[in-house]
């Protein structure tokens, strides 16, 4: 029986509990951005900060969470941007990495604002191994705090891979340096050229705590016919990379073919362009949708011309007279289905495709020669350490791992939220307390009310596509390996990219006891989002709203009954766009919006703050 | 009022079977109070046209004067509409409809304008069996005008300073029964699941259809004590009849029992298909109805639904042999049959 009938009986057995907004996860994951950082940036707050020009403000936020603002604002690997919820109502998501850049690009000087170095240190001597982004962010936490953190590096520069396997026209070293020195600054001891060649010597030395960031520098190689008569012209991809970056290598040949299309492949066929190439195809075995490589990157690769040839799987090197020439390689047709998974394939002849020279970028993994396998540490599968997915530690306990040595390779922003938590585990291991007893995150809801029908917040939805960030011409861009080809937003594009932000972090907050029952917010509700009906199992309940919802990825907002017919009211978190339509037309404000700040502790985290988030006023 | 329009977010949303939105048959932005009944109205009746597939520019809205006669403004926003004199909306839409039979009209009017100010024209509406969907969205009090009792207040009720109404009201569907409306329901904003489907058969009913909406005055009528509050409509709420419209073109499926279930099939060949929810009620006899209404067995009860229905009625173009073709069709010749014509029918008067 539809409607409402105060005499009915429930028709269902079970039944929701009404949803509990305090959990600190509870609106952390409507923030799908924020949830989707591994190092959880507050993205939507630092958004609004740049559109009020609070540049330095935004800059700081950022650098709190993921420690190299400028760095991640060109080259992360941007997990935010595929989450945004403005895709659900328009095809690209918010710019959310270029507007991190407009944040590092217009800042302030921010010096006085970062942790300097202490004036006493508390005696604990820490060895941090690879100058990279995790080893840089546990110094960045724990420096301050007072411990001697001395960084073994064995190139002749810091950086790891962010100097080694990232262009500098995607990257620039002065952006590098300056956020690495910020790190330096607060006190830590950087020695380069200095391979550790022994773990355990090292670990003899007395360190109170040693934590291995060494990256995973080995880069896979294609063992093929012809691969040793060959191998003048053969190049392992980050290493020839690393070898660009620090100018052993100045040239390549004008056809070079890669191998590999993950993001390595890209960085590989655009620098290849710089240094003198002029036929540079990058060669996949599958179809496009099985690429690694992230589509943007995909994007500016295809913009300079770089030909990507699909369903070629490498068969063998072909040489003349001693020299590379050429490449053969199978053809492949793949039978697909519905979902797009393989379920068939066929080898539809072989091809020969001349080439100079061949870069190999099928991937890289970790290496441990210098890590003696009887000192104590436990390895496991493929050779890798074993180590704890929350706390980094190794099965010896005052050594831990983190960034692409801990678990393989990921990316920068995995890097830093490693060296977040293996800092918080090294502190708690140097005080004597359980690694495993992390600190607790917490939510803080503020109300964004400010008057009627007025917010903290600019609530009105702008239809209106994403910015393209402006770029160096062609023609310009190859004369020079360093002339960086973003060029950064203008303040118009900056403008409206940041009203495109649906501040997911103002929150849609509902007090049961407060409806009326008027159906105003259902009525508003611009993308069907809300709906009042009888409780119910969850799968049952998804069936019966306004719109059926189907990612359950996406929670349903459950509230207690209602006062007057015993009724749920139910938000879908999927659809809900935050414009805050529900609560203008609340009569008695039982919607509101609130600014949900999700607290995310740190090891430098005042400890009062970690235990009890301060309660909104 | 809101601080932005809603904004067109269209993505997500089905087609009917004319390929549009139930976005394309909302109107201008409401003005009135925020969780104002008369705003589900309008979302009810924004989505009974978009289920019905009709044309979003195939309405007619004629209201008078009240907060109830505002909301045209608010739905069919491509419709034409006229906002006319207090209570004087029935006349319009008489002439309206008399000239073009061809658009859906739809009267929205309030308790004030119906039942006070515009009460003859109301019933006069009804003995034409002017064919229309007549609204009033009923909450009890005079709202623009900072909440007087209207003539439709109960006995006992409280206004928002603690006075208590003496005066007994007028029931609008007693009156519709007794003048003798062939369609009279009564609903509750608070309940689309029964307000939808009153107003697309009162759509497709030929003839004068009249429903009362229980529709709170969020300001000036929902405290406690009053009988026209959300709370105490909840409270009260009776549904004597479940009226689900299958539209014509509609495949009939359902696999519930037929018992209690009653088929009414409408001039246009659509059907209503009712059901009975625990009362034994045949809104099909209007001296049960009437019985009902002014002589209940539950005083506070409020009964809703599909009060009665005769489809056997002649409606007003057909009683008075108007014609079938809207006036702003007619060639010239048929509409101005010239001097010769006229001299032969004002012989008839000598």
């Amino acid at each position: 029986m539809p409607g409402i009938h105060p005499a009915r009986v429930p028709a269902h057995g079970g039944s929701m509990k009404p949803t509990d907004t305090n959990d600190p996860d509870y609106f952390h994951k409507v923030v799908d951005c924020q949830w989707a950082c591994p190092a959880h940036t507050p993205v939507p707050e630092y958004i609004r900060l740049i559109a009020q020009g609070r540049y330095t403000d935004a800059y700081m936020l950022n650098r709190r969470s993921n420690v190299f603002p400028g760095i991640l604002g060109r080259v992360c690997d941007r997990p935010c941007e595929p989450a945004c919820r403005r895709t659900r109502v328009e095809d690209e998501p918010v710019a959310i990495c270029r507007l991190k850049r407009v944040a590092a690009d217009h800042r302030d000087e921010v010096k006085d604002l970062i942790s300097q170095k202490p004036e006493t240190t508390n005696g604990r001597k820490i060895a941090l191994i690879g100058a990279g982004p995790a080893s840089l962010t546990v110094a960045n936490d724990l420096a301050p705090l007072g411990y001697e953190c001395t960084i073994f590096e064995a190139m002749h520069r810091p950086g790891g891979l962010m100097i080694s396997n990232i262009p500098s026209f995607r990257l620039p070293e002065e952006v590098l340096d300056e956020e690495i020195d910020y790190i330096l600054d607060m006190g830590v001891e950087l020695k380069t050229n200095h391979r550790i060649d022994s773990l355990k010597a090292l670990v003899d030395e007395g360190y109170d705590a040693v934590f291995v960031g060494s990256g995973a520098p080995k880069g896979k190689d294609l063992n093929l016919e012809g691969r040793e008569e060959a191998d003048a012209n053969i190049h392992i991809g980050i290493d020839w990379l690393e070898s660009v970056a620090f100018e052993h290598i100045d040239k390549i040949g004008e056809k070079v073919l890669i191998i590999g299309v993950g993001n390595t492949a890209m960085d590989c066929c655009r620098s290849s362009l710089r240094l003198g190439s002029t036929d540079v195809k990058v060669m996949a075995r599958k179809p496009r949708n099985f690429f690694k490589a992230s589509p943007w990157e995909l994007e500016d690769a295809e913009d300079e011309n770089i030909e990507i040839l699909v369903n070629h799987s490498p068969k063998r090197f072909v040489l003349e007279g001693g020299k590379l020439v050429g490449m053969e390689f199978e053809l492949m047709e793949y039978d697909l289905d519905e979902a797009g998974n393989i379920t068939d394939t066929r080898n539809a002849g072989t091809t020969i495709i001349p080439c100079d020279d061949v870069i190999l970028a099928i991937g890289q993994e970790n290496s441990f020669p210098w890590i003696e396998r009887d000192m104590g540490i436990e390895f496991g599968k493929w050779d890798m350490p074993v180590v704890d997915e929350t706390t980094h530690q190794s099965s010896l306990p005052q050594v831990f791992f983190g960034g692409d040595a801990a678990f393989g390779p990921k990316n920068i922003i995995w890097a830093v939220e490693h060296g977040h938590q293996t800092a918080i585990s090294i502190h708690k291991h140097c005080e004597g307390q359980s690694v495993a007893d992390r600190p607790a995150r917490g939510v803080n809801l503020q109300s964004a009310k400010m008057g009627v029908n007025e917010w903290r917040y600019s609530n009105a939805f702008d239809a209106s596509q994403r910015r393209d960030m402006e770029t160096v011409e062609l023609v310009n861009r190859f004369k020079d390996l360093k002339t960086e080809v973003e060029l950064g937003f203008s303040a118009e594009q900056m403008a409206t990219e940041v009203q495109r932000c649906l501040n997911c972090d103002v929150q849609t907050v509902f007090e049961a006891p407060l409806c009326k029952e008027c159906d105003a917010c259902i009525d508003i509700c611009p993308v069907d989002c809300l709906t009042m009906t009888d409780n119910g199992e969850e799968a049952d309940l998804r069936t019966r709203l306004k719109l059926p919802s189907t990612n359950t990825d996406q929670a349903l907002y459950v509230s207690a009954p209602l006062p007057d017919t015993g009724r749920v009211m139910v938000k879908d978190e999927d659809l809900c766009l935050h414009c805050g339509l529900c609560a203008e037309r609340c009569p008695t404000a039982a919607w509101d919006m609130q600014d949900a700040t999700i607290f995310i502790p740190h090891v430098t985290s005042d400890d009062r703050e970690t235990a009890n988030p301060v309660a909104a006023e | 009022m809101t601080s932005m329009s809603k904004p067109l977010i269209d993505k997500h949303l089905k087609k009917n079977k004319l390929g549009l939105t139930i976005r394309d048959y909302e109107g201008g932005m409401s003005t009135l109070c925020a969780g104002c009944g008369h705003d589900s109205v309008t979302a009810a009746l924004v989505q009974a046209f978009w289920e019905l597939s009709l044309a979003p520019e195939s309405a007619a809205k004629v209201s008078g004067i009240g907060c109830s006669s505002k909301t045209t403004a608010y739905f069919m926003g491509q419709s034409s509409g006229i906002n006319c004199v207090h209570g004087r909306m029935p006349s319009v839409a008489t002439g309206a409809n008399a000239v073009n039979g061809d658009l859906h009209y739809i009267g929205i009017s309030g308790d004030g304008d119906s039942l006070s100010i515009g009460f003859g024209q109301f019933a006069h509406a009804m003995r034409r069996n002017l064919n229309m969907l007549y609204i009033i969205e009923n909450n009890g009090v005079y709202g623009l005008t900072k909440g007087q009792f209207s003539a439709a207040a109960d006995i006992g009720t409280k206004s928002k300073r603690g006075i208590v109404n003496e005066q007994p009201p007028i029931d609008p569907c007693v009156q519709a029964l007794t003048l003798g409306a062939g369609f009279v329901g009564r609903a509750f904003s608070g309940d689309k699941s029964q307000l939808v489907p009153l107003i697309q058969a009162g759509l497709m009913h030929k003839g004068f259809a009249v429903i009362d909406v229980i529709s709170p005055c969020v300001t000036f009528n929902d405290h406690k004590g009053s009988t026209k509050s959300y709370a105490h409509t909840f409270k009260y709420y009776h549904p004597m009849i479940h009226a689900d419209f299958v539209a014509h073109a509609d495949e009939i499926t359902g696999d519930y029992s037929k018992d209690g279930v009653m088929d009414v099939t409408l001039h246009d060949g659509g059907m209503l298909r009712l059901r009975k929810t625990g009362d034994d009620y045949d809104p099909r006899d209007r001296g049960q109805a009437i019985e009902t209404l002014m002589n209940p067995s539950d005083e506070a009860a409020i009964r809703t639904g599909l009060l009665y229905l005769n489809e056997d009625m002649a409606e007003m173009h057909d009683a008075n042999a108007l014609p079938d073709t809207p006036l702003n069709k007619l060639p010239f010749d048929t509409l101005n049959p010239g001097r010769a014509a006229l001299a032969s029918l004002q012989k008839r008067y000598r």
